[in-house]
């Protein structure tokens, strides 16, 4: 019962934010209501048992890439109060398409027999995440971290002003 | 109670409104954060599939954590750019950079 | 279940009055009685026995001053960045070990979700510092930002080493991890030390408060804020220093253990005096360190963390993994 009040609270609380980000003018609060959306992300790993993964998503998503968006917001045009028109010619046909994603996509999800089991989560999240990054999975590790590096200098560099 | 089917349907919505903002938003950190969200959507369901169906190799949370890492690093470039773009071109609405169009 | 969410409910209670009473209350006054020592002067004193009523005679004179909302700014941005950063600096509380089975919610992660959560205040900064629609504000609102954001680095960096020392993310086994001579792993020590410069950077404390230097920038991000939102601001910077202080003694000087193992009162009475006590004295460490050193410029501050505190703190890491796969 709780679960439920926790996973429909989160879903209002996340559609919301998200609409905000879609369709509002002013930039930094479209930024700032992003931030409602992946705490409530991160709500519901936890409520999936997933607590690494929750920590990561605030300490990345919540901490990190939003500052990021919100320094570039006020860096580039969006807090200069000046009325630019948010939306495009497109928007019709756009909402369209995304209710018609919306519908197929639901449909479908609902619909397919998933072969669910009725097994139980490690007990300690972080040690077996561990294990499989430095046993099974060793590969994506390592070419996420060289990614890492490589995007690390490449956006040093173009954006570094030039001297 | 709250079985697999909310959480993929929660994704689903999710995944069409960040689908609306990058289709629709002139502005190209708007639309980067559309992108966000689309990411966040498609992690949902790779969180949710983990406790579903194969919980003891927790597959899906590694997927998860290697798309935030993506997601980051692709957040880092993308607005790098932007900022380079700014800089040249005194603007970021996306339908005004359009040097190289015939 | 319904027992668990009551206990977990009354212990926040709890720490939220502490929290009010012994931290945002206590830690003004004893900031100030602290600067006045370094000072050689005596600081408040009539306000109750030794001054210490005065924050309280401070705080009903800042609460009934006006609300002044300056023209152009974003009333919703202006109203919610102070509840940010103080629900951000609250919510860390959670995983702190005030005792032997005294703690809130005993998480998993409890290192990494203390992190996690000292990284939302960021925002709440930035957004003050943006909404006041006041040059100094938003320059003090970004140094501030990224300041946190850099230092932020080298802090995960050291809490990590010590997870992967004692092997756990979790504040309680952390405690119970340490042996007595903790120090003899060289990681720690260096840990120790990084951690305590990356959090003085964090609470934007002297000698890394470039940001809201009175000589500088008026007051910062917070420059257009009426006594109230203020207030909030204040609870969110000295409450995020006294958990910073107190996760420094959870990971480094053994938490609420005492230090012959003689029982004087109780387990959980003897844990309680310990740890607020070495708390208190890491808390009084920093306000020492405030009121002695300079301030750093904006560019030597960014160098020490990017150039000198992230490299050291990877190497420790380094070192730290070595030495635990090392000994098995």
């Amino acid at each position: 019962m709780a679960e439920a009040v926790a996973f429909y609270g989160l879903t209002a609380v996340a559609l919301g934010a998200s609409l905000v980000v879609a369709l509002s003018r002013n930039m930094v609060h479209a930024a700032v209501s992003l931030i409602p959306v992946l705490l409530s992300v991160a709500g519901y790993y936890v409520l999936l048992g997933a607590e690494f993964v929750a920590a990561i998503q605030i300490l990345i998503y919540a901490g990190a890439i939003t500052v990021l968006i919100l320094f570039v917001i006020l860096l580039t045009e969006g807090a200069t109060g000046v009325r630019v028109r948010p939306r495009n010619e497109q928007v019709s046909l756009g909402a369209l398409v995304c209710l018609f994603l919306a519908a197929l996509l639901v449909a479908v999800l609902t619909r397919t027999p998933w072969p669910q089991t009725q097994g139980a989560l490690p007990e300690y999240n972080p040690g077996a995440v561990g294990q499989s990054f430095l046993t099974a999975y060793v590969l994506p590790f390592e070419v996420t971290s060289l990614l890492i590096v490589a995007c690390l200098v490449g956006a040093i560099v173009v954006a570094r002003r030039e001297a | 109670m709250i079985g697999l089917g909310h959480y993929l349907v929660s994704g689903a919505l999710l995944f069409a409104v960040g689908l609306f903002a990058v289709l629709t938003r002139r502005s190209a950190v708007a639309i980067l954060m559309g992108i966000e969200l689309m990411l966040n959507a498609a992690n949902i369901n790779f969180v949710a599939f983990t406790k579903f169906v194969s919980p003891e190799l927790v597959r899906g949370h590694i997927a998860a954590l290697v798309v935030i890492a993506l997601a980051a690093c692709e957040a880092a470039v993308g607005l790098a750019l932007v900022i380079s773009a700014y800089r040249h071109l005194e603007t970021v609405q996306v339908d005004e950079i359009n040097l190289m169009k015939w | 279940m319904m027992a668990e969410a009551i206990r977990v409910v009354l212990s926040v209670v709890i720490v939220f009055t502490f929290v009010a009473v012994g931290v945002a209350l206590f830690l003004v006054l004893m900031e100030r009685k602290v600067s006045a020592w370094v000072q050689a002067r005596i600081g408040p004193r009539h306000v109750g026995p030794y001054g210490t009523l005065q924050t309280l005679a401070d705080l009903l004179k800042l609460l009934q001053k006006e609300h002044i909302l300056p023209a152009g700014a974003d009333r919703l941005m202006f109203g919610v960045a102070p509840v940010v950063v103080a629900v951000a600096a609250l919510m860390s509380y959670v995983v702190l070990p005030w005792g032997p089975g005294v703690i809130v919610r005993d998480l998993g992660v409890g290192v990494l979700y203390f992190a996690a959560v000292l990284s939302l205040e960021v925002v709440g900064i930035l957004t003050a510092g943006w909404a006041s629609n006041n040059k100094y504000a938003l320059l003090g609102g970004l140094r501030s930002a990224a300041q946190m954001v850099s230092y932020e680095l080298p802090l995960g960096f050291s809490i990590l080493t010590v997870a992967a020392i004692a092997g756990t993310l979790s504040t309680v086994r952390i405690v119970e991890a340490q042996p007595y001579p903790w120090y003899t792993y060289p990681s720690v020590l260096l840990a120790g030390l990084v951690f305590l410069v990356a959090a003085t950077a964090e609470s934007n404390r002297i000698p890394f408060d470039l940001p809201e230097a009175e000589s500088e920038l008026v007051a910062g991000y917070f420059s257009e804020y009426s006594p109230l939102r203020f207030a909030l601001f204040q609870l969110g910077e000295y409450g995020s220093l006294f958990a910073t202080s107190a996760l420094f003694v959870t990971l480094f000087l053994g938490g609420w253990r005492g230090p012959f193992g003689i029982p004087f009162v109780g387990p959980v009475v003897d844990g309680l005096f310990w740890f607020l006590l070495k708390t208190y004295a890491v808390v009084f460490f920093f306000m020492w360190v405030r009121w002695t050193y300079p301030r750093f410029r904006i560019d030597q501050l960014l160098n020490v963390s990017w150039k000198l505190l992230l490299p050291l703190s990877l190497a420790n890491l380094l070192l730290a993994g070595l030495l635990v796969a090392w000994s098995g």
